[in-house]
């Protein structure tokens, strides 16, 4: 029994996303798919499941050609898909979702909720999966969410699962349990596709690695032959330095001082919930977290961008609790959105007002209410230069840029000035390894020349490779603080909620 | 560094919304208090007695009366109470119900100060809220089958009118069932387009909803003037008559209220039941929910998501055309140009107060219906409030419940969202 893409094609508009590509996998076989964000790896993905249809190539199952038109047919050929962003309705119970599009009914279309509780039960205990199924999925943590999903696939009886990002989103330990399904799958003869950009995962778990890189496969490996190192290579094309070269940090002066603060979200919840550090001026300090742990929150808190409930922020000895996001800027607080399209840029405005978004009302770039525009395109030629800011020209849209540099355009944005605070939120999500590189070694810049610094991200790697010290959320609060040599397994317990991490006080 | 976990000594910089909402609720019923102790109680000769008549005419007597003045003392008083144990904000939680208590009161008070020193009809009052609510119900429950998939229907105003004058020329040609059915279809139709335009089209659905609401006034007003004024025949098109329901509608007051109508009112409950069944209990229902919460979802698990949100709307507008039918074939049997007079948008804001629930959608048809009987049967009363006023209640009150009382609730999280496939 095997699973063939031979030969897929798939060309845009502008776009040759796959080019010739080629994988197969069989039962009871794990294969990698290993690429740079933009490698073309979902496009490939969301051919095999119907949701694009390719410009030329075959999908061949136990060597019969088949053709998907709709996710439904590729459901039918045996096909499954566990998404990156989770496809669950979350005011539905798990066992409402399962069945979403597979009920099983009693007579005029009338739901049987007790087989389909028992379907959910007996999936989640044949795979050791301890998911209820009267549980409403906004309530569940996400790698329980992430079972919901597996079950789904399950009771649809897949032959092949395919996984894609599976772990971006779970703590060390998650991955661990996720690892072990994956693996109990395996024994029961699926064929799995598990998608990654990360390289130790791929090593440890697949049977065999497929790289691909701008839309071609490049190469196919067997875990035992490679290293991370080689992995990395294969992927990006060229060598790759995976630590962040950075000096012992210097902290001085206490620029960030949050105390007892306690924030709403926006269902009147507390998402952050009396959280009380200090970041000081030459120190970088991240907080690590598995995402939807209040993070979000504590940097539009910390941003002006939400108006705390309690507590106080201060920056540099002044109350900034309910400072605005313009009286933050101008306190020099440089901010890196986590989500870059939705709250870093106007993707339909050129880079130069891009550029300009944050002081286009200042000196010397405009005199009352008049712009001049001839000075903002000198800041934007000079900031696109200085920020290797890959670009057709200044005038062009934002959104015809690659994620990385739009990434560097808002970096260029909030750094060019004396910076006090940098607060940079899931800086690197999403954009190739050169950008990222380049990031980071701006940021530790900006740490050297005296700022403070705090880094929010979901992928430990990052936080861990950045950071002089470690802030790990978990429901709101801060779990542990760690410094810069912790290991990966006393941080893991922290994110799952476990206080046997250190300075944890009751006050 | 210390990890504060104790939240109890969080220095406040600000409120929850909800203390906030409660602290603003606290102070109208204080001063609704302060106004009924005023107006109501202090307005009054302590000498009048309000007389409420809880039978309808035939039926064997019944009055209750009660000193003006007194009772609307003692509401004062309550209302006052409740009004002082919101502000204090314990139980932020129960606000609400303190608010429709403390508001069913004041209309107890207004009815008796209205009616003192004369006798009043109650339950013609009730039953009259009764009939009123079957138009805002329906387009409540239309507006609830479409956004359940994600589609805003600002349109059932227009579906209501066109629906109305329909009935009207179909049933005076062919009989009244004849004008029922072209009445639900053209509702129908009327939801094809509005799907088309804002499924296949992607046009912003309010600005869809808006064009058909306009189109459907200057089409009606035009042939009213200029066909139906010169064939007066084609407007007189009869009526559904009513029929007492057996034991339940021999109840005093309730049998009264609830079970002797015409099939409108019955046809009204039965959907309410229908649909809240088929929402919660069916493939049908939960296939439709996942398409209006997260599209993508439904469609990667191989459910049509647009054939679901087409098929809703179409079905929406049968039961808006059967609201339009209400109109013109039992409510009174004559079209008048703009005769829905915006009960549909009045639907709309009955959905959200009935927080897309059917059941909501019924509870709130019953409030508007009620300031809808009050514009109607006050002026008859004789009170000293313009007529002008009168007039404006239903409206009024729509804004005071979608702005103030509803409080935060949530829709179906792709509310008006178009789904586009990549």
């Amino acid at each position: 029994m095997e699973l063939a893409l031979t030969g897929i094609t798939k060309q845009f508009p502008g776009v040759l996303a796959n080019d010739n590509v080629n994988l197969t996998v069989s039962e009871g076989e794990i294969v990698a798919l290993l690429g740079e964000n933009g490698a073309g790896k979902t496009t490939l993905m969301n051919i095999l499941y119907g949701l694009y249809h390719p410009t030329s190539g075959t999908v061949e199952i136990d060597g019969k050609p088949v053709q998907f038109h709709s996710p439904g047919d590729a459901i039918k050929a045996g096909i499954g898909m566990v998404h990156q962003h989770f496809m669950l309705v979350p005011v539905f119970t798990v066992a409402e979702n399962v069945i979403l599009g597979d009920e099983p009914t009693k007579r005029a279309g009338i739901i049987n909720r007790a087989k389909a509780k028992k379907t959910v039960t007996e999936i989640s205990r044949r795979y050791k999966l301890d998911v209820d199924p009267d549980a409403i999925i906004e309530d569940l943590p996400v790698g329980i969410q992430q079972r919901v999903e597996i079950i789904k696939v399950l009771e649809r009886q897949a032959r092949f699962v395919v996984f894609d990002e599976p772990t971006s989103v779970l703590t060390p330990t998650e991955v661990e349990g996720f690892f072990e399904i994956v693996q109990s799958l395996k024994a029961d003869g699926k064929g799995i596709i598990f998608i990654s950009h990360k390289l130790g995962e791929a090593l440890e778990i697949a049977d065999r690695i497929v790289i691909m890189r701008r839309g071609k496969t490049v190469a196919e490996v067997l875990p035992r032959d490679v290293d991370e190192a080689g992995l990395a290579e294969l992927m990006v094309g060229r060598p790759v330095d995976l630590v962040v070269d950075k000096a012992e940090a210097e902290p001085k002066d206490v620029v960030l001082s949050v105390e007892h603060l306690t924030v709403l979200d926006d269902r009147n919840r507390r998402a952050i919930d009396g959280v009380s550090f200090q970041v000081r001026s030459g120190e970088i300090v991240g907080i690590a977290g598995v995402q939807g742990n209040g993070q979000t929150e504590l940097v539009e808190a910390l941003t002006g961008l939400r108006t705390p409930l309690g507590g106080r922020v201060m920056l540099k000895g002044d109350d900034m609790t309910v400072a605005s996001p313009r009286a933050m800027h101008q306190a020099n607080v440089a901010h890196v959105p986590e989500d870059r399209q939705k709250s870093g840029l106007v993707l339909p405005f050129t880079v130069t007002e891009n550029i300009v978004l944050n002081s286009y009302y200042e000196r010397p770039l405009s005199r009352g209410v008049i712009m001049d525009w001839d000075e903002a395109r000198d800041r934007a030629t000079r900031l696109v230069e200085e920020y290797d800011v890959r670009t057709p020209g200044i005038e062009v849209p934002v959104s015809n840029l690659s994620g990385g540099n739009q990434q560097k355009v808002i970096v260029a944005r909030e750094f060019d000035r004396d910076v006090a605070l940098v607060i940079a939120s899931q800086p690197t999500r999403g954009i190739d390894v050169g950008s990222i590189e380049y990031i980071h070694s701006r940021i530790v810049e900006e740490r050297d020349l005296g700022a403070a610094v705090l880094i929010v991200s979901s992928e430990l790697d990052e936080v861990m490779a950045l950071s002089d010290r470690i802030l790990v959320m978990y429901e709101g609060k801060i779990a542990g603080e760690f410094d810069a040599t912790a290991s990966t397994t006393e941080i893991g317990l922290a994110m799952l909620g476990s206080t046997e991490g250190q300075n944890e006080q009751a006050s | 560094m210390a990890v504060t976990t104790s939240t109890d000594i969080v220095e406040k910089v600000r409120s929850t919304p909800e203390e906030r909402r409660a602290t603003a609720i606290g102070i109208v019923l204080v001063a609704i208090a302060a106004f009924v102790l005023w107006v109501f109680a202090l307005g009054v000769d302590s000498s009048y007695v309000s007389t409420f008549n809880l039978s309808l005419p035939g039926d064997p007597d019944l009055t209750w009366a009660v000193s003006s003045q007194v009772l609307s003392f003692v509401v004062a008083a309550i209302i006052a109470f409740i009004g002082g144990w919101v502000l204090r904000r314990t139980h932020v939680k129960w606000t609400n119900l303190g608010l429709a208590i403390a508001l069913t009161l004041f209309a107890l008070a207004f009815l008796t100060w209205a009616a003192a020193d004369k006798s009043f009809s109650l339950v013609g009052m009730l039953r009259s809220t009764v009939i009123l609510s079957v138009p805002v119900t329906l387009g409540a429950l239309t507006g609830l089958m479409c956004e359940r998939v994600a589609i805003i229907n600002i349109a059932i105003e227009g579906q209501l009118l066109t629906a109305a004058f329909v009935g009207t020329v179909a049933g005076s040609a062919w009989g009244i069932w004849a004008g029922l059915i072209g009445a639900m279809l053209t509702g129908a139709i009327l939801g094809l387009v509005l799907a088309v335009l804002s499924i296949r089209y992607r046009i912003d659905q309010i600005i869809a909803g808006v064009v058909i609401n306009i189109f459907a006034l200057g089409l009606t007003s035009f042939l009213a003037r200029r066909v139906l004024s010169v064939t007066p025949e084609l407007n007189s098109p009869g009526r559904f008559s009513s029929h007492k329901i057996p034991l339940l509608g021999d109840i005093p007051v309730l049998g009264s209220m609830f079970f002797n109508h015409n099939m409108f009112v019955y046809g009204t409950y039965a959907l309410v039941l229908i649909l809240h069944f088929g929402f919660f209990y069916t493939r049908w229902g939960l296939r439709s929910r996942a398409v209006g919460e997260h599209p993508k979802a439904a469609d990667t698990v191989g459910i049509d998501v647009y054939w679901t949100r087409y098929r809703n709307v179409v079905l929406g507008g049968l039961i808006a055309g059967f609201g339009g039918a209400f109109l013109t074939l039992a409510q009174v049997s004559r079209f008048e140009e703009n005769l829905t007079a915006g009960i549909g948008y009045i639907g709309l804001a009955a959905m959200i107060f009935g927080r897309w629930m059917p059941f909501g959608a019924l509870g709130a048809g019953l409030v508007f219906g009620f300031a809808l009987t009050l514009q109607q049967k006050l002026g008859i009363l004789g009170t000293p409030i313009p007529s002008e006023f009168l007039s404006m209640t239903p409206y009024l009150v729509t804004i005071i419940v979608v702005a103030g009382v509803v409080g935060r609730s949530r829709p179906p999280a792709a509310d008006g969202q178009p789904y586009i496939k990549d």
